[in-house]
């Protein structure tokens, strides 16, 4: 009996899995200047849903430029251009002005933690807080779900009045998660989250992405093959404002098609 | 060698520090030396007597009706200004001159300004010598100061935060209001504080715009002294330096008390129910 439920969960795991593995976000011909520079060459992607996308290459090569896009952070910088298409469940996110909407969807966790100086509350309240919502109970609830959904709930419950600068780097950037989650955001993008902090609370922040991932789809930018290896299934390889290669990732790093992803992956250069 | 250069460099910083606090010590020394004794319940809150002697408090009303009308309305310009130029402008050769304009204003002497008070002020917009027409003056002051400060201010704040604010799907004024200016309000305060301390230090610039009436103003549109311009007045009609000094300590004891609810202030505004 207890077999059989194990085995109807796995079959239903495998259900999930597989219906899921459907596009959240679709990138058709991407192309980024900033001002006379070009940034980004016909980037074409297809990012599947509550999938770890992994975005590799070269310092300069247009990752954090690409992962900008996908919430428009690039139109906060004079002089950007962008052609081509984006589309998030279908809808074309360059077509409307409304980069609220956008952001309160496709939520983002920067290379370095940026958490306000305000207590850890008011910094993972703040976003719903803009949002209007005002009551108590409700942030209360919000907050707590959040900093449980971060993995850091237990460290910082009886201190969340106090000031989040205080935190250790690992733990401010699980904050930074938990008020990125606090918007209940579908796409969570991260860029090199991990590359400010030490080996241990490195591991933390990638199990913490790999529980995610049932609930959100994560594209993030990494620096490091191991990490992408261990927690993505899916990687891309820029190269030069180009995607090289984009498949799955024990495809990249075991038998890669292109010359060039091979050399990269293996660290025979950048 | 390099321990004696370390002990040169010490000493000098220590010298440095020591000899400012001792000149400050030396006049605030002074003033409670010669003035102290002037000092008392009439003195501050009796009305002046043109015969000799009696109080300051018309004085005391005017320069605190002149700091507060100038702040009221220098400071929510200042700041607004400061945020466009450093936030909304498009920055270019328009901001360049701007900026190179507030930056050469607050170094021009202020008999300028109160000579342009006079005309503008006092005789176009026919307000008369009174505390408003030398408030506004005194507005156009330190407006240039409270930019400057400002903007200083805002350029401290970290990029992050801006990004981090609109990441979370905030529009620009709400990251404005909730992070940017509360992060700035330490040197937006200092500005205000350098401001206080700019009027309460004016005298040609009142003295030609408020006149030297040395009685309780009936109401703002009234001309008035304020205790700059009068302990400068009783000093040279009466030589006696202890008045003086004794108008210092008052002064200063404004000062302080400004400067701390100031900073009161602005602490309430940065715990501001997010
Ligand atoms: N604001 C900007 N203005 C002009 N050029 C820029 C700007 N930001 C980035 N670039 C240029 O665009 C290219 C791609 O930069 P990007 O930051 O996306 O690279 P990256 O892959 O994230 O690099 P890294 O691994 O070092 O973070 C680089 O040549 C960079 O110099
Ligand atoms: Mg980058």
């Amino acid at each position: 009996m207890v077999m059989m439920v194990t085995e109807v969960a796995a079959v239903n795991k495998q259900q999930v899995s597989t219906a899921s593995a459907q596009s959240k976000i679709l990138v058709d011909d991407l192309n980024l200047f900033y001002g006379e520079k070009q940034a980004l060459f016909n980037v074409s992607l297809d990012i599947k849903e509550k999938e770890v996308t992994a975005l590799i290459g070269p310092s300069g090569c247009g990752k954090s430029t690409f992962l900008r896009t996908l919430n428009r952070m690039n139109d906060l910088i004079d002089g950007v251009r962008v052609s081509g298409n984006i589309t998030i469940d279908g809808e074309d996110i360059y077509a409307s002005n409304d980069v609220i909407k956008l952001r309160t969807k496709v939520g983002m966790v920067f290379q370095k933690s940026n958490l306000f100086p305000m207590s850890i509350y008011d910094n993972v309240a703040y976003g719903p807080r803009m949002q209007g919502i005002k009551n108590r109970k409700v942030l209360d609830a919000l907050v707590e779900e959040s900093l449980r959904g971060a993995a850091i709930w237990d460290e910082v419950k009886d201190r969340l009045k106090t000031s989040a600068l205080g935190l250790s780097g690992g733990q401010q950037q699980r904050i930074c998660i938990a008020r990125t989650i606090a918007m209940k955001p579908d796409v969570i993008l991260m860029d090199e989250p991990t590359s400010a902090l030490d080996p241990i609370s490195t591991l933390k922040v990638e199990e913490l992405i790999t529980q995610m991932k049932k609930d959100y789809t994560i594209v993030i930018v990494t620096h490091n093959m191991q990490q992408a290896a261990r927690i993505s299934d899916k990687t891309a390889f820029f190269l030069n404002g180009e995607v090289v290669e984009y498949d799955d990732t024990n495809v990249i790093f075991s038998t890669p098609k292109d010359q060039r992803t091979e050399d990269y992956v293996t660290g025979r250069f950048g | 060698m390099r321990q004696a250069k370390d002990n040169l460099l010490r000493a000098m910083l220590w010298g440095s520090a020591f000899v400012s606090v001792a000149i400050l010590f030396t006049i605030v020394g002074y003033l409670f030396y010669k003035g102290f004794s002037y000092i008392s319940f009439d003195f501050i809150f009796g009305d002046y007597s043109p015969i000799g002697g009696g109080g300051i408090f018309p004085m005391i009303v005017t320069t605190i009706y002149t700091i507060l009308i100038s702040l009221i309305i220098a400071t929510p310009i200042g700041i607004l200004a400061a945020v466009y130029l450093h936030e909304y402008a498009k920055q270019g050769r328009l901001v360049r001159i701007i900026r190179y304009a507030t930056e050469s204003l607050t170094g021009i002497p202020s008999i300028i300004y109160g000579l342009f008070g006079a005309v503008f002020f006092v005789a176009t917009l026919k307000l008369g010598m009174s505390i408003i027409a030398a408030s506004l003056t005194l507005t156009i002051i330190v407006l240039p100061v409270i930019i400057r400060t400002t903007e200083e201010a805002l350029k401290t704040v970290p990029a992050s935060y801006r990004e981090g604010s609109l990441a979370l799907g905030t529009t620009k004024l709400q990251t404005l209001y909730k992070v940017i200016l509360p992060s700035a309000m330490p040197g937006i305060l200092s500005g205000i504080i350098l401001s206080i301390g700019r009027i309460v230090g004016e005298s040609a610039a009142i003295f030609l715009t408020a006149g030297t009436v040395a009685a309780m103003p009936d109401s703002i549109f009234s001309s008035a002294r304020t205790l700059t311009v009068h302990s400068y007045l009783v000093t040279q009609e009466s030589g006696d330096i202890g008045l003086a000094a004794a108008i210092g300590i008052v002064l200063i004891v404004i000062i302080l008390a400004l400067n701390l609810s100031a900073t009161y202030i602005s602490k309430k505004f940065n715990k501001a129910d997010y």
